[in-house]
């Protein structure tokens, strides 16, 4: 929005719902929405942010599905991670005592 | 001792009291823009009618030291006064006092005036503003809030509640807030969160500050805790005493009538406001306007998903609620949020008695991957609940689009609305025209020797046919369909039929709904 000689000018964009184009401003969490991503079992990302206190893995390792991956600490409870495939490890990218944000990518099998 | 000594006595215990946390603390509290705890009740009441109870009342903690300290008032003042001439009951947390944090008998002063509300039947205010709970009293902090929270939860539909946030409201503290009818909120004053930026960074190394995480504007557009936004203090304190002019002491009563007022129609008129190309927006506000009394409305959760607008206006003097689409923004959808948001305000109105009026202009719900997995299936089964579970008077007018779910979810004829009204641009229709032709004629469009051709004619031929107000009128599914000019006039001639309506339900202890 942008104000103008006083009147607020609105850019208005479109919307499509079924199949019509409806001319509308768009909300500020609409704006802000996640974009879908597909899960990839290979990818392995921390599901909360906390400090990894152990890896059991180490880069061509090769894991067996169910095998604990690694050890995330995370509001005071130690969380082992279990691998949802089983595969050889493509790259390692934490070490212990690292802190990881949320979503953070950790280990990638193939 | 005579009586001259004793009531100096009593003057001098009162001018301590009311000090609260001293010179100092009330200083450090007005430069950053906050008002004193005595001095907002006294903006918010009518003058000169505030009477404060509990004045000596002092804490109740033992350990770590708290036995030797005095806290004046124990952190809150508590009474009873008048808004616009209305009885309320009303306390306010005194943040100079070891920052309004909430111990044993500060609980006990908050519960005994919402005990009084509820004896009294009268509205009950409060307001915020607390470092949380006193840790130093341990489990009884505790135990004070559990003990509002309960109070809270029963006085809901009962007598109105509302909360004034001003100052931190952290941890606990928040629910019973949430609890309440209204929340209102200031802007860089106002933080609401339950675990603060510093636990959040230590424990999950996440970093935002104070305002980001929970100040006024997060709550009123994105999380939407927040009911009513304003710049300053006393901008919310106009606010206030604004709304308590829309609702009723308790359940048992209705709103006070006023004197009928005709809308501002030279600046709102009916006729001009919506576009009749049902693909174009407009500000429906504007049509709420132009049948509302003297022009007045007043707009709850302005900037949570402002794709449906809710607020309190006049109709004929009475106090009436408005449920409207809004084609500004987001073609005026039903989504997580705006389901959500006109449910509980649905709930609020027939909770206290006041008619409901229902706009509507809606191509339906909004698709997509997040809505479905954000729940829009039951957020959006809110609304029918509500709407369905309502026994007010329920006046619904059909502006332009009505599609899909989003018809019937607009308080239809088949969620018992008393009165449809459709204006001779509706459109009531299971899908906008382009999607129902592409799939009612999906063969004749495939198989045609120009298919863009033959598209356009079938959405043309579908629009002629359905694109109206009298297939659901043939039904009987709209009452009337009137011209924009007559909305008003219907409006006031349904409510003053409808004054004495009375519906019952099922007789139960209560429903499940979609929470």
């Amino acid at each position: 929005m942008e104000e103008k000689n006083g009147e607020k000018k609105l850019e208005y964009k479109s919307l499509n719902i079924d199949l019509v184009r409806y001319k509308t401003l768009y909300s500020h969490k609409y704006l802000l929405r996640k974009t879908y991503q597909k899960s990839d079992p290979r990818m392995i990302h921390a599901f909360i942010p906390g400090i990894i206190r152990k890896v059991n893995v180490k880069k061509g390792s090769p894991v067996e599905m169910g095998e604990t991956l690694l050890v995330l600490e995370a509001m005071k409870m130690k969380n082992e991670i279990h691998s949802p495939i089983g595969g050889t490890v493509k790259q390692v990218h934490i070490r212990e005592g690292q802190k990881v944000t949320k979503s953070d990518v950790l280990i990638e099998l193939e | 001792m005579g009586l001259k000594q004793k009531t100096a006595d009593l003057k001098k215990r009162m001018r301590e009291a009311i000090k609260g946390g001293g010179t100092k603390a009330i200083e450090k509290q007005k430069s950053i823009g906050k008002k004193t705890a005595r001095e907002r009740i006294i903006s918010i009441l009518d003058p000169k009618s505030f009477y404060e109870y509990d004045l000596f009342v002092e804490h109740a903690g033992k350990d770590f030291d708290m036995d030797k300290k005095y806290l004046p008032g124990d952190g809150v003042v508590t009474g009873t006064g008048t808004i616009n001439g209305y009885p309320v009951c009303i306390y306010a947390q005194d943040f100079t006092v070891a920052g309004g944090s909430l111990g044993w008998m500060h609980a006990k002063k908050i519960t005994k005036i919402m005990d009084h509300a509820m004896k009294l039947k009268v509205p009950l205010i409060g307001i915020n503003d607390s470092g949380g709970a006193r840790i130093q009293e341990g489990v009884n902090a505790l135990a004070g809030y559990g003990e509002i929270f309960f109070r809270n939860t029963m006085a809901s539909g009962v007598i109105p509640q509302i909360s004034v946030i001003l100052g931190p409201c952290a941890g606990g503290a928040v629910y019973s807030p949430a609890l309440t009818d209204f929340v209102f909120v200031v802007d860089k004053v106002s933080k609401m969160f339950i675990t603060g930026p510093e636990v959040i960074k230590t424990v999950l190394g996440e970093e935002i500050s104070m305002e980001e995480l929970g100040g006024a504007r997060v709550h009123s557009e994105t999380s939407g805790n927040a009911h009513f936004f304003a710049e300053s203090e006393e901008a919310c304190f106009d606010q206030i005493k604004q709304l308590m002019s829309f609702i009723p002491w308790n359940n048992e009563k209705k709103a006070e009538p006023f004197p009928k007022k005709a809308p501002k129609t030279r600046q709102y008129n009916i006729e001009s406001i919506i576009p009749s190309d049902p693909r174009l927006p407009y500000d429906v506000r504007e049509v709420i306007r132009a049948i509302c009394d003297d022009s007045e409305f007043l707009e709850i959760q302005e900037l949570f998903a402002p794709n449906i607008v809710i607020g309190f206006a006049r109709v004929a003097g009475q106090s009436v609620g408005c449920i409207a689409n809004q084609p500004m923004c987001m073609a005026g959808v039903l989504d997580v949020d705006s389901s959500d948001k006109a449910a509980r305000f649905v709930r609020y109105c027939d909770s206290f008695n006041i008619p409901m009026l229902t706009l509507v202009d809606l191509p339906g719900y909004l698709p997509g991957i997040d809505q479905e997995h954000a729940g829009v299936i039951r957020h959006g089964a809110k609304l029918l609940y509500a709407y369905s579970e309502a026994t007010v008077p329920k006046i619904t007018v059909i502006l332009r689009k009505a599609y899909g779910g989003g018809y019937i979810a607009m308080c239809s004829h088949h969620l018992r609305a008393d009165f449809v009204f459709a204006w001779p641009t509706a459109e009531i229709a299971v899908m906008g025209p382009e999607g129902a032709a592409n799939i009612i004629f999906r063969n004749e469009i495939k198989n045609a020797e120009n298919p863009e051709e033959m598209r356009k004619h079938k959405i043309k031929e579908y629009k002629t046919k359905f694109a109206n107000p009298y297939v659901a009128a043939a039904y009987g599914y709209i009452d009337a369909v009137i011209e924009p000019h007559d909305t008003r006039q219907f409006v006031m001639h349904a409510l003053e039929i409808s004054s004495v309506k009375s519906e019952t339900r099922p007789a139960k202890k209560h429903g499940v709904p979609p929470f």
